[in-house]
């Protein structure tokens, strides 16, 4: 991961495109759904979560791209390290760049449709971070399955949203009652509880199969 | 399999399936639905097929995953298979009920989107085997294992929405109110369940063929 960290850190390359691609993209939502001037009331939580899956597919899309040259992850794999290490380096690398991308989408968003997300960071930061986790966790063992596969760009998001659309859910279903008038913070924790649990069975998981699906 | 087991259960099957039609037309009609309602007896036995299938697709993905097992494999890709099949069987009968019984084709309704939700997923499963290339057995073992997880993800999630399908405990209840209509059902729902397993069989052993030919192909090269 620092590895990773230092490329990034000195050619801003994966950051400054998701992040443009991100801020693009909530643009397009608003060209599509703002009528007369006004938005369409109760889009804005659709729009960041879908949003965040974008950004983070892209994300993932190219997390493993610099090993995929002169076999660099058989390298990666061949490296006196536990599997688990490397799993968790890449996730945390997806989770730190996914985390700045929604820090744009949320404030771009909250700019642009006039909602009062700010109003309870602390629950809004709970539901990001574990719906990112959630995602994140899932998204980096396909990404790192499909590296060796021809058509990796389209598998990726073809299995992936599928098997997060409860993330997606309980993510949009969350901001949502966040953002009310009178906000109902009772579903809201049942969301965030819903995404913690999905965090530590899929994390869990993905921990476990990692090793087994990365040998030859 | 054993063929003969295959065969019994294929003529018991057969049978099963020229005599449901019969017993469903005799079956009493359901006093608010009428004609309707009758569609059940091949929409419940095919979802109950479906979830079978992906319970297989998903303990058989564990196993090949950590066990390396290539029967277990070969078991995971054709239950997927046939949970696509049924799903689309029930998804095909389930909205010409809804729109007879609800005035729609499609609601947002949790079961029938947590319905939806399964059959995109082992859809998905099915273009990986087809388009992944070499190696796609490992990460269709991986994501067969992860959609079995998920189910009682999409399950909660859906299910806070609120729900208007008949729920499952009508069956049941079934046996006492109304046992004209339970017979063909219990009938259906097994019949379905030997379709679903010589499905299975044969598919496996479809594949078990295969891996034989490539094998035999790469011994020839061999020589």
């Amino acid at each position: 991961m620092c590895k990773d960290l230092r490329i990034e850190s000195r050619s801003w390359e994966m950051i400054s495109t998701i992040v443009f691609f991100a801020a693009s993209c909530v643009l397009v939502f608003s060209f599509a759904l703002v009528r007369e001037g006004r938005p369409i009331e109760g889009v804005a939580p659709g729009i960041i979560w879908i949003s965040v899956a974008f950004a983070g597919t892209l994300g993932l899309g190219r997390a493993f791209e610099r090993e995929r040259h002169y076999d660099a992850l058989r390298g990666l794999m061949m490296a006196p390290v536990e599997r688990s290490a490397i799993f968790s380096g890449k996730l945390l690398g997806i989770l730190l760049l996914m985390g700045i991308t929604e820090l744009i989408i949320v404030s771009v968003v909250a700019l642009m449709f006039q909602v009062t997300l700010f109003e309870r960071p602390l629950y809004l930061i709970a539901l990001l971070v574990t719906g990112t986790v959630g995602f994140a966790s899932v998204g980096t063992l396909f990404a790192a399955m499909l590296v060796r596969t021809r058509s990796r760009g389209v598998l990726l998001p073809v299995l992936l949203y599928p098997i997060t659309i409860p993330v997606l859910i309980a993510g949009v279903g969350g901001t949502f009652a966040l953002i009310q008038a009178d906000p109902n913070l009772d579903l809201v924790r049942f969301w965030i509880a819903t995404m913690v649990f999905f965090d530590v069975v899929f994390l869990t998981l993905a921990l476990w199969t990692f090793e087994l699906v990365m040998t030859e | 399999m054993n063929s003969k087991l295959f065969l019994g259960l294929m003529i018991v099957g057969t049978f099963m399936f020229v005599a449901a039609p019969v017993m469903i037309a005799q079956a009493p009609y359901e006093s608010t639905m009428g004609l309707i309602q009758k569609i059940f007896y091949f929409h419940v036995p095919a979802w109950f097929a479906m979830f079978l299938a992906v319970f297989v697709c998903g303990v058989s993905s564990a196993l090949y995953l950590f066990r390396k097992n290539p029967v277990a494999d070969r078991l995971a890709e054709s239950a997927a298979e046939i949970a696509v099949l049924f799903g689309v069987i029930g998804l095909t009968t389930g909205p010409l009920w809804a729109r007879k019984a609800w005035g729609v084709w499609w609601t947002w309704d949790p079961r029938l989107t947590m319905a939806l939700i399964l059959e995109m997923i082992f859809l998905a499963y099915l273009l990986l085997r087809w388009y992944g290339g070499p190696g796609s057995d490992k990460l269709a073992a991986g994501l067969g294992l992860f959609a079995m997880a998920n189910v009682p993800f999409v399950y909660i999630s859906v299910n806070v929405w609120r729900t208007i399908h008949p729920t499952t405990n009508v069956v049941p209840s079934l046996a006492t109110s109304a046992p004209g209509m339970f017979v063909p059902f219990v009938w259906c729902m097994v019949a379905f369940l030997i379709l679903f397993i010589v499905m299975l069989a044969a598919r496996t052993r479809l594949e078990e063929k295969r891996a034989e030919v490539e094998q035999l192909y790469l011994s020839l090269e061999d020589v």
